[in-house]
């Protein structure tokens, strides 16, 4: 699996090369009256590009309104008023790994957990008083219910190939939970592996 | 003298048999006294002798249940895969209950029926909107790795279920009780898993997985096994009265699962633990009792209960702790971002325009008028109906389809309903519970037991013989009761003239019990009655075989 992730890193490595510079082709400094006219002095920060970007369909006859805004209407946050976090504890990294089969498995691996979670913590400067949390983008549809007639089913002869084992149509699994091995264990576990 | 003497004698030794027998009656109390006191032991203190007044600072169990009712439908919950039992392993299984990537759950409009109607049975109130949760956990029968529930709110909070008891020491008082049903709420079905030990393996059943459960939720207003397995009995018979459940422990179509603490009353609840693995209503108040049991000894001796989850054993009516799961489990739960809240309408003119006319809409007044007749507003209509006791409304409701059976006898005789009840209730269903059959499998129709009991009501025969004419048609299902009677000549002697003959020949056999009549021993009548009928073959009609010999004897 994890030879998988390293072909799309090295994509995405890729494509963060060549995306700018597709940009950057189509960067067109038109000044007609599509742009904004209330258009700010960009205060000079890491976080923001150094020159408005504007993209045009360039073979296209109409106008392009664009429903982006010219300028970033957010600030940045100085990352002094988040509110700090307590450290995450081994234990607490060793019962997520427990519960959600995830591997942390080295330095950089909490590192990036840490990092993670400072960066969500971002929302806890949002006010959000009087506003009920949201579930999904789809709370406020309709929810469809079906009609109670047998449309589905007796496809047991396409479910069953696809486990590596089974007898006489059932489902062949260990006799309960495999606990998971504890922290050292998994580390000597690993290490031999291929990964 | 010695008329003094032969006086004397007599009376000793009507005195010498009088005190024998009062000796022999002195021990048949004792056993019957020891008999009940065995008995009152396993029932709660609820139960007690209303002189004795519970303890304040003794233990009393604590029964809240967990009840998942297998939702009657043809589908399953999410998916259009059909419901059923004993089907070839893996064949009811769609794609979505077997989790394959790309599926998505369909909410299916019966299920949500059946919880509202359930709830609207139960008093509860409903929630016009509700939310579907994820419930995350590990297990080969969950292929998902999650279980959709309804954790955040449930369609129905708040409710009651009133059930009753039959107690006193003739079990015939009733007792009613309530019990607060915390919520109702839907939710799927895992797969089932049939162990292999020998191989170490666990073999996999999906057609069970994704099918809809009521889990009713109780608040823990019980205190004995008792009361736990009547309000069950009562809820099944609920359920089966809405159509929405068939109720069946023993297939699994209704599970419990008893949270049993023991605390003392005033204080604060103790440390619950869980029971799982129970099979019928009956190992459920043994089981509750077991436990509550167990945790007073392990109070007593100084231990601690554990906050664990344990496991019925049948067999040896003991409860183990299972297999410990890693401590406390977190279910991590979360919105499920596939499915909309579920709105459910309070009439027709509260649905949106464009949704009215559309199948896929739950409406709760046509559910509310739809409501069939509950089994307590049975039992009330016997009761006012039938001029029966409460007692035996209870017993009739209580026994599938022996109200049928008993209102089909009431329109083919004369006789009235309640001494119809008796034979009903006693004779019936005595018979049917030691041939353990169930009243659709009875033998005796309706109509032959109606036939029956027209002759004795008639007098052509006496009570007795009509429980052995019963026996016998019992025995011989295409036999009706007229036959029998006249194949044995079981019809009652009216004849006075035989009779008389039959009194006389009694009386002259006996002429000490004829003396101790005269002098006023009235019990010794019974036991002429007794001879005489021995005599006719109990054929004789008693009023007349009575009213013959106090002629004779004053």
């Amino acid at each position: 699996m994890l030879g998988i992730h390293q072909i799309y890193g090295r994509r995405r490595v890729q494509l963060n090369i060549i995306l700018p510079l597709l940009c950057r082709y189509y960067y067109a400094s038109r000044t007609d009256n599509m742009l904004s006219t209330n258009v700010k002095t960009l205060r000079k920060t890491r976080n923001t590009p150094s020159r408005p970007v504007t993209v045009a369909r360039l073979y296209s006859s109409n106008k392009h309104n664009s429903k982006v805004p010219k300028v970033p209407t957010w600030e940045p946050l100085g990352e002094d008023r988040i509110p700090s976090l307590p450290q995450v504890s081994s234990d607490l990294v060793d019962k997520l790994e427990r519960l959600a089969l995830v591997d942390f498995r080295t330095k950089e691996g909490l590192v990036c957990l840490e990092r993670a979670i400072r960066f969500a913590d971002h929302l806890n400067m949002v006010d959000t008083t009087g506003v009920e949390p949201m579930d999904s983008v789809l709370e406020h549809g309709q929810l469809f219910l079906r009609g109670d007639t047998v449309t589905e089913g007796d496809c047991a002869e396409k479910l069953l190939p696809l486990s590596n084992t089974t007898v006489e149509e059932y489902f062949v699994a260990p006799p309960g939970n495999i606990p998971l091995p504890r922290r050292e264990e998994r580390a000597s576990m690993l290490k031999h592996s291929e990964f | 003298m010695a008329a003094c003497t032969v006086l004397v004698t007599p009376l000793l030794y009507v005195n010498k048999q009088s005190s024998l027998f009062y000796y022999k009656a002195c021990n048949i109390h004792r056993q019957c006294v020891t008999k009940k006191i065995s008995t009152s032991v396993s029932r709660c203190s609820s139960q007690a002798d209303p002189q004795k007044k519970s303890r304040p600072h003794e233990l009393v169990g604590v029964v809240g249940l967990e009840i998942h009712a297998q939702i009657q439908s043809n589908t399953k919950l999410f998916s259009g895969s059909k419901v059923g039992f004993s089907a070839p392993p893996n064949s009811l299984v769609s794609f979505f209950d077997a989790s394959l990537p790309g599926t998505l759950p369909v909410l299916n409009r019966r299920c949500v029926e059946a919880a509202v109607m359930t709830a609207l049975a139960l008093n509860c109130t409903i929630n016009k909107k509700s939310f579907f949760d994820r419930k995350h956990y590990f297990y080969a029968d969950l292929p998902a790795g999650y279980q959709i529930t309804q954790q955040r709110r449930a369609v129905a909070v708040d409710g009651q279920l009133a059930y009753s008891l039959l107690g006193g020491r003739k079990r015939n008082q009733i007792q009613s009780r309530t019990v607060r049903i915390k919520q109702i709420q839907l939710e799927q079905d895992s797969g089932k898993s049939l162990h292999d030990d020998q191989r170490s393996q666990t073999l996999i059943d999906l057609n069970r997985a994704g099918v809809g459960l009521m889990e009713l939720v109780m608040e823990p207003d019980m205190s004995c096994g008792e009361q736990a397995a009547a309000a069950v009995r009562e809820l099944q018979l609920v359920l089966q009265a809405l159509g929405t459940c068939q109720g069946n422990m023993s297939e699994g179509q209704l599970r419990v699962d008893a949270n049993v603490s023991v605390h003392r009353p005033g204080e604060e609840l103790g440390v619950r633990t869980e029971v799982k693995n129970i099979n019928s209503a009956r190992f459920l108040s043994r089981a509750i009792d077991y436990e509550i049991q167990r945790q007073i000894g392990a109070l007593g001796r100084g231990e601690a209960v554990l906050n664990e989850t344990r496991t019925y054993d049948s067999k040896s009516g003991h409860t183990i702790p299972m297999r410990d799961k890693e401590g406390l489990q977190d279910y991590r739960f979360m919105p499920e971002p596939n499915l909309p809240p579920l709105v459910v309408y309070e009439d027709r003119g509260s649905v949106p325009a464009g949704l009215l006319g559309a199948e896929g809409v739950v409406v709760l007044e046509g559910l509310r008028e739809g409501l069939p007749e509950l089994p307590s507003v049975k039992r009330a209509r016997l009761v006012r109906s039938y001029g029966l006791l409460p007692e035996h409304s209870f017993t009739l409701v209580n026994e599938d389809g022996l109200m049928e059976y008993f209102e089909a006898v009431v329109k083919e005789t004369r006789k009235e309903p309640r001494k119809l009840i008796g034979w009903v209730t006693n004779e019936l269903l005595g018979h049917l519970k030691h041939h353990n059959l169930s009243v659709s499998k009875c033998p005796v129709s309706p109509s032959a037991l109606a036939e029956l009991l027209e002759l004795q009501e008639a007098g052509h025969i006496s009570s007795t013989v009509a429980k052995q004419v019963l026996g016998e048609m019992w025995r011989d299902p295409g036999r009706r009761a007229p036959e029998v009677v006249r194949e044995q000549d079981l019809g009652l002697v009216c004849d006075s003239s035989d009779l008389q003959r039959v009194c006389q020949r009694v009386l002259d056999s006996h002429p000490d019990l004829v003396r101790a009549l005269q002098e006023g021993n009235k019990k010794v009548l019974n036991r002429l009655m007794g001879l005489v009928q021995k005599e006719t073959k109990g054929r004789a009609d008693p009023v007349l075989v009575r009213s013959l010999l106090e002629e004779k004897t004053s």
